[in-house]
C-alpha cells in the first residue's frame, strides 16, 4: 500500500543501489524493497515535488512529497537515478527544419550532442509552460527547448512556425 | 434547420369561429390541435377539437368544408404516432378507425393537449375544469415563418458591438472626414488655374499670333511682351501646385489613418462578437446541440465573424469614404453649375437601380452558397473523427463522393451569382463611361453659351471622373456587404436563440447541497413523443439509486432532467425540498459530478483534466483524486505522468483509462449528488472491475443516481427504479425486486444466461485489452 512520505518519513527514507543495480528502498520499520523505480508525477510542472516510487509491477510503494525533505544523499542518488530513466534532451541550438510539408527533418544541438529527428507533425510540439517547448519526435523520443528566448535569431526563427 | 425562423404563436380563436355554427348550443371547445395537412396530405389548414360531447374535425378551415363530428361515446381511443416528420392522429371507435388526421411535426406540440383533455374526459367522463380547457387553449400549435433573405439591416445591429469603441470609432470617422475632404481640394485647384491664368494667356498669345495686321518682327516683339507680362500671374503656379502635393500628401497620412483607426476597431468588435457568441453558444441548453450540426456551429462562430470583420475594416471603411466623396462632388458640382451637375448626374438613378435590383438577387445567391459551404463543413466534421467507421467499412471513394457533390453544390451556387455578378460589375462601368460622355457634350454646350468657362469644365470633368470612380468602387462593394450581412445574420441567429433552460427570476442560492432528490410527477415531452410520464420518487441524502430498463425507457432523459439540461414538461423536480429551476443552473450544477458512458477528456495534460471542475486543484489533491479513481497508478507509467497530454492530439488511453480519469474529475469537485450514466459499459470485464473500486469510493456519502446496462454494476445500490416505457414500473432492493418476477427479474435472467454461455466476455461493444497486456509494454509512445 502507498505512503505518502511528508518530511520526517522522508527524512528517514534509505536509498542504495545493490550490486545488481537494483534501487533498493528502506524505511524504519519496513522490510526494504528491491528494485524500485522512481517516477516524477509532475516532471514538467513541479519536477521536485511528487517523486513516487514504483515496484517493478508499476505499483506505487511509497510517494516522496518534496524531494527537499529527503536526506542530501538520498536525494542525489534519486536524481541521478532520476535523470538515468528519463531520457528528454535539451535542444540549445536549432540547426535547420527542411522546409516544405510534414514530416520535417529537424537537425539540432542538444546538451547530449547533435542528433537529427523527423517530426510527423506539427501537433507534436507543445507548449510547456510560458517559454518552454516540447516535441516529440517519431519515434517518441522527447526533446526539450527550455526557453525559446534563449535560442539564436536563426533557431527562434525555425521555431516560430510551429508556435 | 428552422431554429432561425422565429416563432409566433397562431391566434386560435378565428379558427374555432369557424367551427361555432356546427356546435350545439351550450357546447364548449375544450381542446383544438390545428392540423396543416388535409387527408390527402397536401399542405391545408385544419382543426380537431374537442367538446365534452363530441369529438369535431374540419379538414379544410379556409373552404370551411369536410366537418366531421363523433360524439365521445363512439370514440374508444385517440392516438398520435409520428415517423419521419409527419404525425398522425387517429381516432378509433369500438368497430374501427373513425378518422386520420395529418400533421407536420412542427404542430406536433399542439396534438398533446387534445390527447390530454381526451384522456381526462374518458377517465373521469366529466367535464374537466375550465382552467384546463384554457391551457389546452394556452397550447396552441406553432406556426413557422418562411426563411427570409439576410437583409443589410442585420449589419446595423452590429452596431451593438461598436459601443464599447466609441471613441475610436469617431476618431475614425473624423479621419475619413477630413482625407476626404483633402481629396477634394485638387480639382478646385485647376480651375482658377485654368481660368486666371493659362486660359487669357493662351488667348493673347492666340490673337497676337493671328493678328495679320503686324509684321513678324512687331509679333515677334508682341509675344515677348505678354511672355513678360505673364511672369507675375504664372508666378502663382508653383502655389496652386504645392497646394496639390499638400493635399495629396494630407490625403495620403490621413487615410492611412483612418484606415488603421478602423482596422483596429473591427478587430475588436469581430472579437468581442466572436466571444459573444461562443459564450451565448455555452448558455444555450442541449437540444440545441443536438439539433444543430457540429460543423455549422464552428463556421457561424469562426469564418462568418472574420467576413464580418474583413467587411468593416475593408469595405465599410470605403464605402463610407466614397460615399462621403460622392456627396461632397455633388456638392461642388452643384455649386459650380446645378444644370451641368443635373445633366451629368442622370445616370445615376440608372446606377442606384441597377445595384438594387441585382443586390436582392446577390443576397439570395450568397445564402445559398453559405448553405452549401455548411454542408461541406459537416461533412468534414462528421468523416474525419469518424475516419476508423470510414475505413473500416472502405467507404474512403463513397466519402470522397459525398464531399464532391458538396463541392459541386458549392461550385453550383458559386456559379449563379457570379453571373450576375459578372454581368453587372461592367455595365455599371459603361453607365458610368455614358455619364461622362454626357458631361463632355453638355459641358460643350454650356461653354459654347458662354455660361461656364473652360476652367469651370475642366475642374468638372476632373470630379465627375472621381465620381465614377468611386461609385464604381461602391458598387463593387455590394458584393461583399451582401456577404457580411449574410454572415451576420447567421451569427444574430445564434444570439437571437434564447436559452430553453431560462435562468429564475429570482434564484435562490443552493449553496451545498444535502442531496435529497424528489421527483414529483414529473412527465417530459419531446415533440408528441412522451419520454417520462408522471414519474415520481423521492431519493434520501446519500442513497444510491440504481435506473434499469430497456433501450429507449428514459433513463438517461431522467438523468439529463435532473441535471436539468432540459426543463421538465410537467411536474417538478425538487432537491433539498427546493425546486431546482429556482436555483442558478450554474451554481445547481456544482454540487453534481457526472460520469457518463463515453468520458470526454480536453486536450491538455492529465492533470488539467482531472482539475477540470476544479482549476485551482492542487497536485496533492489531483493525486488524491486519481488515486480513489484507481488512476494514479496507471497515470505514473505514461512517460510524462500527470503531465502526459491526452485529448484529442494527446496520448491513446484505453476506455478504461479515460473512464477513471473522468471519475477523478467528478471526485475532485466533490459533488453532493452523482450521475453515473452507463459508466462501465464500454469496457470489458476486466477493467470494469477496477472501475466498479474506482466507482465504490466515488458513491460513498453522496446521492447516487446511477444508470447501468449490466446489472452487477449496482449491487451496491441501495435501490433500484425499473422504467419501462417512460413510467416507473418497479422500485426496491435487488433481492424484493427478483422476488418480484416482474421486468427486473426477467432482465437479469436473461443477462446472466448470456454471461453463462459467453463467460469472461465484457460488454459487446468494443471490447478492450487487459490493463496488463498494456502494462507489459515497456514505453509508451505518443500516438502519431
Amino acid at each position: 500500500m502507498t505512503t505518502d512520505l511528508t518530511s520526517g518519513d522522508a527524512a528517514a527514507l534509505a536509498l542504495h543501489v545493490d550490486a545488481f543495480g537494483r534501487m533498493v528502498m528502506a524505511l524504519p520499520g519496513a522490510a526494504p524493497v528491491v528494485n524500485v523505480v522512481p517516477v516524477r508525477c509532475f516532471p514538467f510542472t513541479s519536477p521536485t515535488q511528487r517523486v513516487s516510487l514504483c515496484d517493478p509491477q508499476g505499483h506505487e510503494v511509497a510517494c516522496i512529497t518534496d524531494l527537499a525533505d529527503l536526506d542530501p544523499g538520498v536525494r542525489s542518488l534519486l536524481e541521478q537515478e532520476l535523470s538515468r530513466r528519463e531520457f528528454v534532451p535539451t535542444i540549445r541550438r536549432i540547426l535547420d527544419i527542411s522546409q516544405g510539408s510534414e514530416p520535417t527533418a529537424w537537425h539540432v544541438e542538444t546538451d547530449r550532442g547533435e542528433v537529427r529527428f523527423v517530426l510527423t507533425s506539427e501537433d507534436h510540439v507543445r507548449r510547456l509552460g510560458l517559454n518552454g517547448v516540447l516535441i516529440s519526435d517519431a519515434e517518441g523520443v522527447r526533446y526539450r527547448v527550455l526557453d525559446t528566448r534563449a535560442l539564436d535569431p536563426q533557431g527562434k526563427k525555425l521555431l516560430k512556425r510551429y508556435l | 434547420m428552422n431554429d432561425s425562423t422565429e416563432r409566433r404563436n397562431n391566434a386560435l380563436h378565428p379558427s374555432l369561429a369557424i367551427l361555432a355554427p356546427h356546435l350545439d348550443p351550450g357546447e364548449r371547445i375544450l381542446a383544438s390541435f390545428r392540423l396543416d395537412l388535409d387527408p390527402s396530405r397536401a399542405f391545408r389548414e385544419g382543426i380537431v377539437a374537442l367538446t365534452e360531447r363530441r369529438l369535431i374535425a374540419m379538414d379544410d378551415l379556409a373552404a370551411r368544408t369536410g366537418f366531421r363530428a363523433w360524439p365521445l361515446e363512439a370514440v374508444t381511443g385517440l392516438t398520435a404516432t409520428d415517423r419521419g416528420g409527419l404525425g398522425t392522429l387517429e381516432a378509433l371507435g369500438a368497430d374501427g378507425l373513425l378518422g386520420r388526421w395529418h400533421y407536420t411535426l412542427g404542430r406536433a406540440k399542439g396534438v398533446a393537449s387534445v390527447l390530454d383533455v381526451f384522456a381526462g374526459l374518458r377517465a373521469e367522463r366529466q367535464v374537466p375544469s375550465a382552467t384546463a380547457g384554457q391551457e389546452a387553449d394556452l397550447e396552441v400549435p406553432e406556426t413557422v415563418q418562411p426563411e427570409e433573405p439576410p437583409r443589410v439591416g442585420t449589419l446595423f445591429r452590429l452596431l451593438r458591438f461598436a459601443r464599447p469603441h466609441l471613441a475610436w470609432l469617431a476618431l475614425g470617422l473624423c479621419l475619413t472626414l477630413t482625407s476626404t475632404a483633402a481629396g477634394l481640394i485638387p480639382p478646385l485647384l485647376t480651375w482658377p488655374l485654368v481660368d486666371d491664368i493659362f486660359a487669357p494667356y493662351q488667348e493673347q498669345v492666340k490673337i497676337a499670333r493671328d493678328d495679320p495686321t503686324i509684321g513678324e518682327v512687331a509679333r515677334e516683339a508682341r509675344l515677348e511682351s505678354l511672355r513678360e507680362k505673364a511672369h507675375e500671374p504664372f508666378a502663382m503656379v508653383p502655389w496652386y501646385l504645392l497646394g496639390m502635393i499638400g493635399s495629396g500628401l494630407a490625403a495620403w497620412g490621413l487615410g492611412w489613418g483612418q484606415g488603421w483607426v478602423l482596422a483596429r476597431l473591427s478587430e475588436r468588435i469581430s472579437a468581442d462578437l466572436r466571444n459573444t457568441t461562443y459564450a451565448h453558444v455555452h448558455s444555450l441548453s442541449l437540444d440545441y446541440f443536438s439539433a444543430k450540426r457540429t460543423g455549422d456551429l464552428v463556421t457561424r462562430i469562426s469564418t462568418d465573424s472574420d467576413r464580418i470583420c474583413y467587411f468593416l475594416s475593408d469595405t465599410l471603411t470605403d464605402f463610407t469614404a466614397d460615399a462621403l466623396m460622392i456627396v461632397g462632388i455633388a456638392a461642388m458640382l452643384f455649386y459650380m453649375d446645378p444644370l451641368l451637375a443635373a445633366a451629368t448626374l442622370c445616370t445615376f438613378p440608372g446606377v442606384a437601380w441597377l445595384t438594387y435590383t441585382t443586390r436582392t438577387r446577390l443576397s439570395e445567391g450568397f445564402a445559398r452558397g453559405y448553405r452549401a459551404w455548411d454542408e461541406m463543413t459537416s461533412i468534414l466534421s462528421d468523416t474525419i473523427p469518424g475516419v476508423r467507421v470510414v475505413k473500416a467499412f472502405a467507404q474512403e471513394r463513397r466519402e470522397v463522393e459525398r464531399f464532391k457533390a458538396s463541392n459541386d453544390r458549392i461550385v453550383a451556387a458559386n456559379d449563379r451569382v457570379n453571373r450576375v455578378w459578372t454581368f453587372f460589375w461592367p455595365m455599371v462601368a459603361m453607365l458610368n463611361q455614358m455619364g461622362l460622355v454626357v458631361a463632355w457634350a453638355f459641358g460643350a454646350w454650356r461653354v459654347f453659351d458662354q455660361v461656364i468657362t473652360v476652367g469651370v469644365l475642366t475642374a468638372f470633368l476632373a470630379y465627375i471622373a472621381r465620381f465614377y470612380g468611386r461609385l464604381e468602387s461602391m458598387t463593387r462593394m455590394a458584393g461583399s456587404t451582401q456577404r457580411a450581412a449574410a454572415s451576420a445574420q447567421r451569427i444574430f441567429e445564434v444570439l437571437d436563440r434564447a436559452p430553453s433552460v431560462a435562468e429564475p427570476a429570482n434564484p435562490v442560492s443552493p449553496g451545498r447541497l444535502k442531496g435529497e432528490v424528489e421527483l414529483r410527477n414529473v412527465g417530459f415531452r419531446f415533440g408528441n413523443r412522451r419520454i417520462l410520464d408522471d414519474v415520481s420518487i423521492t431519493i434520501r441524502p446519500g442513497e444510491m439509486v440504481g435506473v434499469v430498463g430497456p433501450t429507449g425507457a428514459g433513463k438517461t432523459t431522467l438523468l439529463n432532467l435532473i441535471c436539468r439540461f432540459y426543463d421538465v414538461t410537467d411536474g417538478s423536480i425538487l432537491v433539498d425540498g427546493k425546486d431546482i429551476r429556482s436555483f442558478p443552473t450554474l451554481e445547481y450544477r456544482r454540487n453534481i459530478g457526472i460520469v457518463l458512458q463515453d468520458p470526454f477528456l480536453f486536450y491538455g495534460t492529465i492533470a488539467e483534466n482531472i482539475a477540470y471542475g476544479r482549476p485551482a486543484a492542487s497536485h496533492d489533491e489531483i493525486i488524491a483524486a486519481a488515486r480513489a479513481a484507481r488512476a494514479h497508478e496507471f497515470i505514473l507509467q505514461l512517460p510524462d505522468g500527470y503531465d502526459s497530454i491526452v485529448g484529442e492530439r494527446g496520448q491513446t488511453l484505453s476506455g478504461g483509462e479515460r473512464q477513471r480519469i473522468s471519475i477523478a474529475r467528478a471526485l475532485l469537485i466533490d459533488p453532493r449528488l452523482l450521475i453515473l450514466d452507463e459508466a462501465t459499459s464500454s469496457v470489458d470485464t476486466q477493467t470494469e472491475i477496477q472501475i466498479q473500486e474506482a466507482l465504490d469510493n466515488l458513491v460513498r456519502g453522496r446521492t447516487t443516481l446511477a444508470i447501468a446496462h449490466r446489472l452487477s454494476t449496482l449491487r451496491n445500490a441501495d435501490r433500484i427504479v425499473v422504467l419501462d416505457g417512460g413510467r416507473i414500473v418497479e422500485t426496491g432492493s435487488h433481492e424484493q425486486l427478483i422476488a418480484a418476477d416482474g421486468l427486473y427479474r426477467s432482465l437479469y435472467e436473461a443477462q446472466s444466461r448470456h454471461e453463462m454461455e459467453h463467460p469472461g466476455e465484457g460488454a459487446p461493444v468494443e471490447p478492450l485489452p487487459p490493463q496488463a497486456l498494456l502494462r507489459a509494454e515497456p514505453s509508451r509512445k505518443e500516438s502519431p
